[in-house]
């Protein structure tokens, strides 16, 4: 009996999991559905180039259906929720999907509404984000024209996609600024809920020293109660305020709203609670979920769901073949940051080795944690690769989804470790 | 690592002062810890806090951040602030005796 597989979502999980899977199982034997309420499948690394003019919109933007192989059904389709019990979806126009296999791949989304005046007064005027397409857009004419004053860059909280994206986005702006011939006139906050620069202690500490040298300012442990976009501040729960001319947001996430009319399927956030290893959502056995979507303790970032793709494709292969989920996610995650003026750090960790100096992917090849020329050339490059490469399901020869563990330079971090330790 | 002795109890805290082993909690030492963070009265609210937390830390292996605090503990995030003006999910994590969240990844 043919099986089907349903796929929500039509993102950078959702396609690759088709693809691959479409590649593995006949057409007779599995149908593969999948489902997103739009067809446009924006490449999102791309969207912090677009506020400083060094990317247009239409360049990293295609269809969704067009990325996805013969043999794959698109529906365009908004979800109204997911029928654990009845193993069906239903859409928006109140047809269903039935289903044998479902994969959640619905990404995250901006929740403006749970921070007070944010999508309020002056939105997309004074105060932006440049974590969707029109807010990138809007800020790349409002930082064309600016001509000085403070611009505040704010995490409102965590979880966030691409967690060291607001960071780049402060080093592209001290590039831009540079360029510009303002900089002088240009005061750079980064605001952060977190007690530093960023989650992992050795990649903070360089982190740091970036945004020391850049002369961007760092504002830690801020939780923002409140954006006034009309007077220009932040107003942290603690009464805290920070000024701006320019405020860049990056909103809060959840997982997809169907997710919450769902019983049974997400958490408090939306989010859907996953197997860190196997992939498999905690709901149901015949419902597995991926990237952005899930709780796993990962980063939100496409280099996670590109692994986690892998694994998880063997999982459902062995589950619809009847056999147990051995395959297992590491946590493995990859993440070039652009530092400005052509440079980029890169950084290679997983659920247990945080960010650590050395090469990647062995003792010889890209700098780890250390700006170079390479790295930004290689950010450059891997947009191309997603589009032929990633999304179509094609492996990196030589590189598997597990973490190397060749090139990593344990020493500086254990030499840090014991001078932590022997402090008072 | 170090031992420190709380309401008569010895208890292991580590550099940033949060507790390694959550079974060595009472609430007699949360009062002391309370105070030691400037707390003098732990009221009602403030005991839903700790309890709610230390039940999750318990479900989930870590302490709920403050956005899940607002959205779940029954108590907004605006009055967790007003009970815990060092930051609540921090210092809430130290009086209930569990280990600091984890920051998301």
């Amino acid at each position: 009996m043919s099986r089907r597989v349903v796929v929500l979502g039509g993102g950078t999980g959702g396609t690759l999991t088709a693809n691959r899977l479409r590649r593995h199982f006949d057409t007779d034997d599995v149908s593969i559905t999948v489902v997103d309420q739009d067809n446009e499948h924006v490449y999102q690394p791309g969207l912090l180039f677009v506020p400083f003019g060094l990317t247009h919109p239409d360049e990293i933007v295609r269809p969704r259906k067009r990325q996805l192989h013969k043999g794959i059904d698109f529906r365009q389709q908004s979800i109204d929720r997911v029928d654990l019990g009845r193993d069906t979806v239903v859409l928006a126009d109140g047809s269903e999907l039935a289903y044998d296999v479902l994969v959640v791949a619905t990404g995250a989304t901006l929740t403006l509404a749970e921070t007070e005046g944010l999508g309020g007064p002056g939105w997309n005027e004074k105060v932006f984000t440049f974590y969707d397409l029109q807010g990138a857009t809007a800020l790349a004419e409002a930082l064309d024209g600016f001509e000085g004053g403070r611009v505040v860059v704010n995490v409102v909280d965590m979880p966030i996609k691409c967690p060291v994206a607001p960071l780049e986005f402060c080093f592209l702006a001290d590039w831009f600024f540079t360029q510009k011939g303002i900089r002088d006139k240009v005061h750079l906050t980064y605001v952060t809920p977190l007690d530093a620069a960023f989650t992992k202690p050795v990649a903070a500490a360089t982190l740091k020293n970036l945004l020391t040298e850049k002369h961007i300012e760092l504002i830690t442990e801020f939780n923002t109660g409140e954006v006034d976009g009309e007077v220009g501040r932040l107003v942290g729960y603690d009464g805290r305020e920070v000024p701006f001319d320019l405020g860049v947001i990056v909103p809060l996430h959840s997982g997809a709203d169907y997710v919450a009319r769902s019983e049974g399927l997400g958490d408090d956030l939306n989010f859907v609670p996953t197997d860190p290893a196997t992939l498999q959502s905690k709901a149901k056995a015949n419902v597995f979920a991926i990237g952005d979507a899930t709780n796993v303790p990962a980063s939100k970032a496409g280099s996670v769901t590109h692994f986690e793709g892998e694994v998880l494709v063997e999982n459902i292969i062995r589950f619809i073949d009847g056999k147990e989920l051995d395959a297992t996610y590491d946590g493995h995650a990859n993440c070039f940051i652009e530092t400005g003026f052509g440079k980029a750090l890169l950084i290679d960790f997983n659920y247990e080795t945080e960010p650590l100096p050395g090469h990647f992917p062995f003792r010889v090849g890209m700098p780890l944690l250390k700006e170079s020329r390479l790295n930004h050339l290689g950010k450059l490059m891997f947009q191309s690769f997603y589009w032929h490469g990633l999304l179509p399901g094609r492996d990196i020869p030589g590189l598997g989804a597990a973490m190397p563990e060749r090139g990593k330079d344990h020493s500086n971090h254990a030499d840090q470790k014991a001078q932590q330790e022997n402090s008072p | 690592m170090t031992t420190t002795t709380y309401a008569g109890h010895a208890v292991e805290l580590n550099e940033e002062g949060f507790f390694t082993d959550p079974s060595q909690w009472n609430r007699d030492i949360a009062v002391e810890l309370a105070k030691e963070s400037g707390l003098e009265d732990l009221s009602a609210k403030h005991w839903q806090v700790l309890e709610f937390m230390r039940k999750e830390y318990f479900e989930k292996g870590t302490g709920p951040t403050v956005r899940t605090l607002g959205k779940t503990s029954g108590v907004s995030v605006k009055e967790l602030y007003q009970l815990f003006p060092n930051g609540p999910a921090k210092m809430a994590a130290r009086i209930a005796g569990i280990p600091k969240p984890k920051g998301c990844i």
